[in-house]
């Protein structure tokens, strides 16, 4: 994995891929995601055209679907703006798996070009916007989640812990195994549904075990299927997403 | 020979035995924790992975010279060498051997090459005995199961059963579920075998082409009681364990014991060069090299699965593995379990026969990330996913395109079509936030243990175009 070294100064203007997950689920988190960068002084340019990354068919084997697709998106994005995606694992997809996704295709090169641009969210608020969190929020504890995704392919996970970590009223509860994934792996949940149940049990029964009365993941497949399964067994352990968790806790009119 | 998958089933029922799943999770953190344990410096790791890998991968991109060179050296050396390109092939020739000394018992190390073959049951076919004396390996012959595990062969296993088993077994033998105790009693049992057979057998973990060397890693001594003290033995392997050079056995052997149990060395390491000579004092009086193929030479026509022959056998990548330490090996129905068993397996028996264990993962990377030799799994479950269902039959994979379901493509079709289209897709947006209460409360396996998702009543897009993010 060619894991970021260093990264480029603040840019004056960002592009946000939001995600088809959160378009649909969560529209607030990407929303969040979006303010967090504006608040900072740089402009976010939201593309209508924008659908999703890919990834499903990707990952189940139908390249040719995902290649039309993914296709679609590069052309949505076309200055040489950073791409700013709150997702380990869109992101993932966009920085690691595009290149494979076109090698040997005319846009072989500019898929490499496309994925260099990509940036993780938190890697993007905390390594290029070096962002300052005030926190105005009341004392709580929090759980938190770093997809396989972000963890592994973006190598994420410390910018995650770091963001929470500068709000002076969040406490972080560790979990047990808390680098073991949550069962969720897109098609899998539902190919291999049994598997895919013991593993989010297993998962929300140490998040519940850690004391936490919030749950924050940076990933929106995985916050739909651990929190998902917590409302099913009943569990007082609602989840965000650290987007919408972070803006919550820092903007002034929701305070 | 392979059954197809039922592996749905066999998964179930493993997630429904609670002494699996405890069994395997209890033993899975111990390794987990072990390998961790074993590598605190992470800067030398990475550069031992580095080393190991570019090893394995060199021995592999010149494969077939570097076996010409193995099979002359041994030759030179007095080991006798044997080729096989199916397993049957394997299972005469070690039967041959056997008959050619009027050999009745086959006393045998670890090997998951002869697990491939099934040469115990093949054996016993024509009349010969073979007696497993792994300490694991000779529990699971005492149960009459596979292994589950490609080191820790009976892990699923706990103390109490095994101590049940040796009292169903052994009668005469008091009963205990003492680790030390019943280790001592299956030792003596097993060592007065050592002295009756006439043939042992081991596996191989290097074979090295430019001293035509067999390396061996054990924990027990029972290899080396093996490959010295019958007068024949018989080393199997898989054609892709070759290295070119002594000096690159170092390294492995450094990273192997430390990435499957968090040993620094392992209790024996064995080099076997020859037979033995007139002024030695012991070693069998003849060696064999029985080299098999069985699909491995198929692998290796393509350039980016050729990696899956990398392996050394380690087991870190399922004593990683979220799907493994639930399910167990023996759901898998195959040799060999696991992430590495889900890459290998399919691609020898044909993805049209096992590629379903290609989708058997949530590709979290967990097994990639500890792979000694940096075997890149999730990429290459990926690809399999892909050979699986492809149509175009270029290349080398078989079974390609062989679970090809007509109905699931169309549904991708559809996918691709609405989402490589904006208009169709913020369409068909409107009408999900539209109809969001319309939408069922049931969506099939999802919501067996979890509430079904809920659409929101504006979607990003509509958000971003009202807070004016549309446009620079
Ligand atoms: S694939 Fe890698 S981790 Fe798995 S057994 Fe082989 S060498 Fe070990």
């Amino acid at each position: 994995m060619n894991l970021r070294k260093s990264y480029p100064e603040q840019p004056e203007r960002i592009y946000f891929f939001g995600t088809c997950l959160i378009d649909i689920l969560y529209p607030e988190a990407g929303l969040a995601g979006m303010q967090l960068i504006r608040r900072e002084g740089v402009d976010v340019i939201y593309p209508l055209n924008q659908t999703c990354c890919g990834q499903p068919a990707w990952n189940s084997g139908y390249r040719d679907e995902a290649r039309e697709v993914a296709a679609a998106q590069m052309a949505c994005f076309p200055e040489d703006y950073p791409i700013v995606v709150p997702s380990g694992s869109c992101a993932g997809m966009l920085r690691q798996h595009y290149p494979a996704l076109f090698a040997g295709t005319p846009q072989q090169d500019a898929a490499q070009a496309f994925s260099e641009r990509v940036f993780e969210l938190t890697e993007f608020l905390s390594r290029v916007l070096k962002i300052k969190l005030n926190d105005l929020g009341k004392p709580v504890k929090v759980a938190l989640h770093v997809s396989c995704s972000a963890r592994r392919e973006m190598g994420v996970a410390n910018e995650h812990q770091s963001l929470l970590q500068q709000l002076s009223n969040v406490e972080l509860v560790e979990q047990e195994r808390k680098e073991e994934c949550c069962g969720f792996g897109g098609t899998f949940a539902v190919k291999h549904a049994q598997i895919s149940a013991a593993m989010v049990e297993e998962k929300a029964t140490a998040l519940v075990a850690s004391g936490a009365d919030a749950l924050v993941s940076g990933d929106c497949g995985c916050l739909l299927n651990i929190a998902g399964h917590l409302e099913y067994r009943k569990a007082q352990l609602p989840g965000s997403h650290i987007a919408s968790f972070l803006w919550e806790r820092t903007n002034a009119a929701e305070g | 020979m392979q059954q197809k998958v039922e592996f749905h089933d066999r998964a179930g029922k493993a997630l429904h035995n609670p002494q699996i799943r405890s069994n395997f999770r209890y033993a899975m953190d111990g390794l987990m924790l072990k390998r961790l344990r074993s590598f605190p410096d992470l800067d030398e790791l990475n550069r031992l992975r580095l080393r190991s890998a570019e090893i394995r991968a060199n021995a592999l991109a010149r494969l077939p010279e570097l076996l010409e060179q193995l099979e002359a050296r041994c030759r030179e050396n007095g080991i006798q060498v044997h080729w096989a390109e199916t397993a049957e092939q394997a299972n005469e020739i070690v039967l041959g051997i056997m008959n050619r000394h009027g050999a009745k018992l086959l006393i045998k190390g670890k090997s998951m090459v002869s697990e491939e073959m099934e040469l115990n049951h093949y054996l016993e076919q024509h009349g010969i005995e073979c007696l497993e004396s792994d300490l694991g390996e000779y529990i699971l012959q005492l149960a009459g199961e596979p292994p589950s595990h490609i080191v820790a062969p009976a892990i699923h296993k706990s103390r109490q059963q095994v101590a049940q088993l040796f009292k169903e077994k052994f009668p005469d033998i008091p009963y205990s579920d003492d680790v030390d105790t019943l280790t001592r009693n299956a030792r003596d049992i097993l060592r007065r075998k050592f002295y009756e057979a006439p043939v042992g057998l081991s596996g191989v973990n290097f074979a090295v082409a430019e001293t035509g060397t067999i390396c061996l890693v054990e924990n027990e001594g029972n290899g080396r009681m093996c490959t010295t003290i019958p007068p024949v033995h018989i080393a199997v392997t898989g054609i892709e364990k070759v290295v070119e050079k002594l000096s690159d056995v170092p390294p492995l052997l450094s990273i192997l014991p430390r990435s499957a149990t968090g040993q620094h060395i392992t209790t024996y390491f064995n080099m076997i060069s020859s037979p033995r000579k007139p002024d030695e004092k012991d070693g069998p009086d003849e060696v064999h090299l029985l080299l098999l193929d069985n699909g491995r030479s198929h692998i290796y026509k393509d350039a980016e699965l050729i990696a899956t022959l990398r392996c050394i056998r380690c087991g870190a990548c399922m004593n990683h593995c979220p799907v493994y330490a639930r399910i167990g090996g023996h759901a898998y129905g195959t040799t060999i379990p696991g992430p590495i068993g889900s890459i290998l397996e399919p691609q020898k028996a044909g993805l049209d026969q096992l590629g379903e264990l290609a989708t058997a993962s949530t590709l979290c990377g967990a097994c990639g990330e500890v792979c000694p030799v940096r075997i890149p799994i999730p990429e290459l479950l990926n690809r399999l996913r892909f050979e699986r269902v492809r149509q175009d039959h270029t290349g080398a994979t078989r079974g390609q395109g062989g679970q090809r379901d007509p109905w699931e493509a169309r549904i991708w079709k559809a996918w691709s079509w609405v989402h490589a289209n904006p208009m169709l897709y913020r369409l068909s947006m409107r009408m999900a936030t539209g109809l969001r209460w319309l939408l069922p409360n049931r969506l099939g396996p999802w919501t067996s243990v979890r509430t079904a998702p809920r659409p929101a009543a504006k979607s990003l897009h509509t958000l971003a175009r009202e807070k004016g993010f549309d446009h620079e």
